[in-house]
């Protein structure tokens, strides 16, 4: 199977997220992070937040499910099995904060085919009521079965 | 204290921390992170796709890092852009013997400031962060920089 390059460019359906207390607490608890105010309200509160703020990389757990339209395309042509991480970028423009509903959406920004397969660039758009909360850049190694072979 | 930017220098270390991970924090960053690939818990699966073992997330690594950051800045909110490549798998096999939370790996992660940017009131931190067991030193990640506001 070979990666199509034709769906460079295009924007997949948004999906929303509903940033949930338990959720940042949980998530701040499983990469070890200290800060009170991903667990205490009254900390976040001292930062100028109106809840609990996420850890920088919580954007994942929403990118993530946007970013899924993309290995779902039977267009593209994404074997999820010969997938490894290469690189991965957040930019923060507000703090992801508890009580939001995001929406996020992720545009197939290029996709480089190598010897070895192909880098795949994703870049995901976050919102909350139309206001940025942050942008996540993912690229993809996919290798290819000939390079298996 | 947050750092102040007047007082930051090119090259001056934020610190450094020994990082452990457990076959435990990878099943609590697969719950927490909603990533179940079973290369992260599974030994047999991930011999099958052509690893030694079980592996950690490259984004638990990402996420553990920054925590240092965090730490000097004395605010989580301050890291606006945080980037990083992940060039060598973390192996975190299981325990001989115990419990699944005993650690079976260890990251060595120090920072450092890269630069120093007074227009935009900024610090970018560059963090080294390396596999301190198994049988070699190596780094796991690369060009992991985290850009922290200071004013």
């Amino acid at each position: 199977m070979s990666i199509n390059t034709a769906r460079e460019g295009h924007t997949y359906p948004a999906v929303t997220y509903q940033v949930g207390r338990e959720a940042v607490r949980e998530f701040a608890r499983a990469v070890k992070a200290e800060h009170p105010a991903h667990f205490e309200s009254e900390a976040a509160a001292d930062l100028g937040y109106p809840d609990v703020v996420a850890p920088p990389t919580f954007a994942v757990v929403v990118s993530q499910r946007a970013e899924a339209a993309i290995i779902a395309d039977p267009e593209v042509g994404i074997d999820f099995s010969r997938v490894v991480h290469a690189d991965e970028r957040f930019v923060h423009h507000r703090p992801i904060t508890a009580g939001e509903t995001l929406s996020a959406a992720t545009t197939l920004q290029r996709i480089r085919t190598m010897g070895a397969g192909a880098m795949v660039t994703t870049v995901t758009e976050i919102t909350h009521d139309d206001a940025p909360r942050a942008t996540v850049t993912s690229t993809l190694l996919v290798r290819t079965e000939e390079e298996a072979a | 204290m947050t750092p102040s930017l007047t007082d930051l220098e090119k090259g001056q270390s934020i610190g450094r921390r020994t990082v452990e991970l457990s076959r435990a924090d990878l099943i609590r960053y697969a719950a927490a992170s909603g990533d179940h690939n079973p290369i992260h818990w599974n030994d047999r699966f991930a011999a099958e796709v052509g690893l030694d073992g079980v592996i950690a997330h490259g984004m638990l690594t990402m996420a553990v890092a920054v925590e240092l950051v965090i730490a000097w800045a004395g605010d989580p909110t301050k890291v606006v852009d945080y980037q990083t490549r992940f060039t060598q798998p973390v192996p975190v096999p299981e325990p001989e013997h115990g419990s699944p939370e005993t650690p079976t790996a260890a990251l060595e992660v120090s920072g450092k400031v890269g630069r120093v940017d007074a227009e935009s009131q900024t610090a970018r931190i560059d963090l080294s962060v390396e596999l301190a067991s198994g049988d070699a030193r190596s780094k796991v990640l690369t060009k992991a920089q985290a850009v922290v506001v200071l004013n």
